[in-house]
């Protein structure tokens, strides 16, 4: 019955609460998770943490690694956010079909001459994120008015946004030459790629949003309790609205990254399966898909997990079949660690054989 | 016969028991005794340890030390299933009930009838509504249990609770939202299961039942056993003093009101004319001036809470019109009523009021946040020093406001709901029972708060199954049954007496 000294002793350590720190912090884990998954991957490749400036442009797989991320960690921001109002957004990965092929269509027309203002590409670029807008504005009209649950909601754009985005490009996969919508994918500044500090814009101004308004107060408030939130006065139609919208302006804005890195706009494979590996940065992030308390840095944190996952897999040469199993258990495992239910399992079990 | 009880083997015994959460010790070395066939209260102020003991014994939080004796063998209590298995059942303080299933599901839930390989509702609804028909609640079984009051989930779980064969029955709280009727009801049925050897543990804060129904009696204070008597032994006062630890000073006693009439003759804030909603209330007046308290009073189901729910548009009236200071005003949601400067503490805690995992400072600003819209953010500064004033003023237990709501006691969850209304500054309060699960202190304090409120000439509608408390504040009280207002008293009018028997003429 006697716990072992090393155990109160990480009892212990986890009642120390340092100026918010705790070892029952799920950021905690997280971090761990990261920290672990690169130094694996550093003993399998031994050059994995170098970077080298090469014509400007810094290389290296952990830039590669925030790179590939960003897509993903733009998605995640308007999902955490969805997600912490009990809902979800299975749409985003077509709304990023749907704004690259606006923005494509569009510049097409600009390259080819035509000098209409809304051919001009700052203003593609706007046209095309109001697109996004107004995907997430229709799920959050059904979600928050006609009270359709968030599944199946975003569920009808899933099936039918290749489609509208089919429709747009003509049934093409038109490719394009314009610079400046190219380099919202594969611009450098200082550098560093562009969509790098577009995620890091993003989880900035989004987090200033709803942390210096009373908006993500209210988010978390809803998702935990919606019929106690009602009860207090708060609109959560209007809150879950903005959500989706939100979440629409950010999958059109990783659908424009997507579209500058490869210039071109593909209806069928862009942003396929994104909102799949969102949802679980999310998850991995310590967002509960019971909605509730949200860190949207701590998804982004578990967007570099999955990614940095995905490196790894990659350089150690692995057969590519095993990859989807690997990423797999590694995920189960990161949850797995964070789960309160689970780390008092361990203790319990440890105790015993003690 | 006690004598003689005390020599047999307690069917509970405790010793040592203890408890801390983070940094709070909850439960400090506490030796506690239940023998079989008595009824042993369980008593102490809001945040003393109670709901933590039973917890503790029934397997819900695991103990820091001490043992736990069943029948004088040590138990090892992992879970509430494996102690209902060991013949401990417990009706929790939160009622740990599905909404969403039937009322008879709820009671058979994990233990169904089976016929053929399959679930046998029909014999699951016969048997739930003879369990309930012999408390005398006659319902359709097949309902969500969401249909019902909360008191009907009440008693709902206890049916639950008493028809698992238990040796141990264990009642936090259960008689809270039960009106006089419902109680009598449960104590009969309290007595016919002492009778037949089960140990009861009860806790309430009503000290009128403890003397009715109670053996014996253990106080606790701050998580520390402070008493144990027989309950023919120990004077209220005692009682009262080793609860609170001091003496009931006159600052704890109830304020005799002296605001009657003078309300009377201020202009009405709110004017209700010929509100209803088909299936849920008769159509109805209702006039309360600023500095007024109107008490509603009725059974269980009469009407009281649909009258709030209709004016604080948590559903809306279908007919009628509403006057806010005379001017025509839309109640259809409660964020229309809150822009009137309404509030409104709802009666179901756990499922209405809280939100269980925000702090206790986010709890606290939150009505008046979403009062104030998304971008006028009450400044983190702002909301600690409205959070503190509050903890202040209800004395609320916490050991501080950054604690998620969910880990304070019952009574104190309570007051931080009638705390986050009282920040919103309204100008019309509707309190739907809002002295249940509060200790007998601060039920004065509470008792008091709402007569000050009133007499800062805030308009006041409080429902309450408690006739001597509606009948101390109230200025009006509004009689209802079935779902109707069947008459008004005023001044002289409103006694006890004249109630109950407006209740019950026919
Ligand atoms: N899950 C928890 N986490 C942290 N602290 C807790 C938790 N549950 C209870 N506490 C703390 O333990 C103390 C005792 O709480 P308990 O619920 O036992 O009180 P109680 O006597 O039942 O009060 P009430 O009459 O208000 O229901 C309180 O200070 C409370 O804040
Ligand atoms: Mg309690």
């Amino acid at each position: 019955m006697q716990p072992q000294p090393i155990l109160q002793l990480k009892e212990k350590l986890a009642d120390l609460k340092l100026g918010g720190f705790s070892w029952n912090n799920r950021a905690v884990w997280s971090v761990a998770a990261l920290i672990i998954i690169l130094i694996v991957n550093r003993l399998i490749s031994p050059n994995f943490f170098s970077i080298d400036m090469v014509n400007g442009r810094l290389i290296g797989s952990l830039i590669n690694i925030l790179d590939g991320a960003s897509a993903i960690i733009l998605l995640s921001i308007g999902m955490t956010l969805v997600i912490a109002t009990k809902g979800i957004d299975l749409s985003v990965g077509t709304v990023m079909a749907i704004a690259s092929a606006v923005a494509v269509m569009l510049i097409n027309q600009y390259e080819a001459g035509a000098g209409e203002f809304y051919y001009m590409p700052g203003v593609v670029i706007l046209i095309a994120v109001a697109a996004g807008a107004i995907c997430g504005l229709w799920n959050g009209f059904l979600v928050a008015y006609l009270n359709i649950q968030p599944i199946i909601a975003t569920l009808i754009l899933l099936i039918s946004g290749r489609g509208i985005a089919q429709m747009i490009t003509q049934g093409q996969s038109p490719t394009f030459t314009n610079e400046t919508l190219a380099f919202i994918g594969r611009g450098v500044i200082l550098g560093v790629p562009f969509p790098i500090y577009l995620c890091l814009a993003m989880l900035i101004l989004v987090t200033l949003l709803v942390r210096r308004s009373a908006i993500g107060l209210l988010i978390e408030s809803v998702g935990i309790n919606a019929r106690a939130s009602f009860y207090a006065g708060i609109n959560s139609a209007r809150i879950k609205v903005m959500v989706y919208t939100l979440s629409g302006i950010c999958a059109a804005l990783a659908g424009l990254v997507v579209a500058g890195e490869v210039k071109s706009a593909d209806p069928h494979k862009a942003g396929e399966f994104a909102e799949l590996d969102a949802i679980l940065a999310v998850v991995i992030g310590g967002t509960s898909l019971n909605g509730g308390r949200f860190n949207l840095f701590l998804s982004a944190l578990g967007v570099l997990i999955i990614q940095s996952l995905l490196t790894g897999l990659y350089v150690s040469k692995l057969h590519p079949t095993a990859n989807l199993v690997v990423k797999a258990i590694v995920v189960l495992a990161v949850l797995l660690l964070q789960s309160d239910e689970f780390r008092s399992f361990l203790k319990r079990l440890f105790r015993r054989r003690a | 016969m006690r004598n003689n009880e005390q020599a047999q083997i307690p069917l509970i015994e405790t010793r040592g028991l203890t408890k801390t959460f983070a940094a709070t010790p909850a439960l400090s070395e506490v030796d506690f005794t239940l023998y079989s066939g008595e009824v042993h209260a369980l008593l102490g102020e809001n945040g003393a340890g109670k709901s933590t003991l039973i917890k503790l014994l029934t397997g819900v939080h695991k103990r820091d030390a001490g043992v736990i004796l069943l029948e004088g063998k040590e138990i090892e209590p992992r879970s509430p299933r494996h102690c209902q298995e060991l013949g401990i059942s417990a009706v929790y303080q939160e009622i740990n009930l599905i909404p969403t299933l039937s009322v008879a599901e709820n009671i058979f839930l994990g233990r169904q009838p089976m016929r053929r390989g399959l679930v046998d509702m029909k014999t699951a609804n016969r048997k739930a509504y003879e369990l309930l028909k012999a408390f005398d609640i006659d319902i359709d079984v097949t309902r969500d249990l969401s249909a019902y009051s909360i008191a009907i989930q009440q008693i709902v779980a206890i049916v639950r609770g008493v028809d698992l064969s238990a040796k141990v029955l264990i009642l936090d709280e259960p008689t809270s939202s039960l009106d006089r009727h419902e109680v009598e009801t449960l104590f009969s049925v309290i007595r016919s299961l002492k009778e037949r050897g089960i140990g009861i543990l009860l806790i309430t804060h009503f000290l009128d039942q403890v003397y009715e129904i109670s053996d014996r009696i253990t106080v606790l204070r701050n998580g520390i056993k402070v008493g144990e008597h027989l309950t023919s032994e120990l004077p209220r006062i005692q009682l009262i003093s080793e609860m609170l630890g001091k003496a009931l000073t006159e600052e704890l006693a109830v304020q005799k009101s002296g605001i009657s009439s003078n309300g009377l003759d201020r202009e009405p804030f709110l004017r209700v004319h010929g509100f209803a909603r088909r299936g849920m209330m008769q159509p109805f007046d209702l006039e309360v001036r600023k500095g007024e308290i109107v008490g509603l009073a009725g059974l269980l189901g009469s009407g009281r809470t649909e009258i709030a729910h209709l004016i604080f548009g948590i559903k809306h009236s279908e007919q009628g019109e509403a006057y806010v200071n005379g001017q025509a005003a839309n109640l259809s949601s409660p964020q229309k009523a809150v822009q009137y400067g309404f509030g409104l503490c709802p009666e179901d805690r756990k499922e209405d009021g809280i939100i269980a995992d925000l702090s206790v400072r986010a709890n606290i600003i939150l009505a008046l946040q979403a009062k104030l819209g998304w971008f006028e953010h009450l400044t983190p500064k702002k909301q600690e020093q409205l959070a503190e004033e509050m903890i202040s003023a209800l004395r609320i237990v916490t050991t501080d406001m950054e604690k998620p709501v969910k880990e304070l006691s019952g009574g104190n969850q309570q007051k931080v709901i009638l705390a986050r209304w009282l920040v919103s500054n309204p100008e019309f309060l509707i309190l739907d029972e809002p002295t249940r699960g509060i200790d007998v202190g601060a039920h004065a304090e509470i008792i008091n708060i709402v007569k000050r409120l009133a007499q800062e000439g805030k308009a006041m509608l409080v429902i309450s199954s408690e006739l001597p408390e509606i009948v101390d504040y109230s200025d009006r009280v509004m009689v209802l049954r079935d779902k109707q207002v069947i008459a008004e008293l005023e001044g002289d009018q409103i006694s006890e007496a004249m109630i109950m028997q407006t209740i019950a003429e026919r």
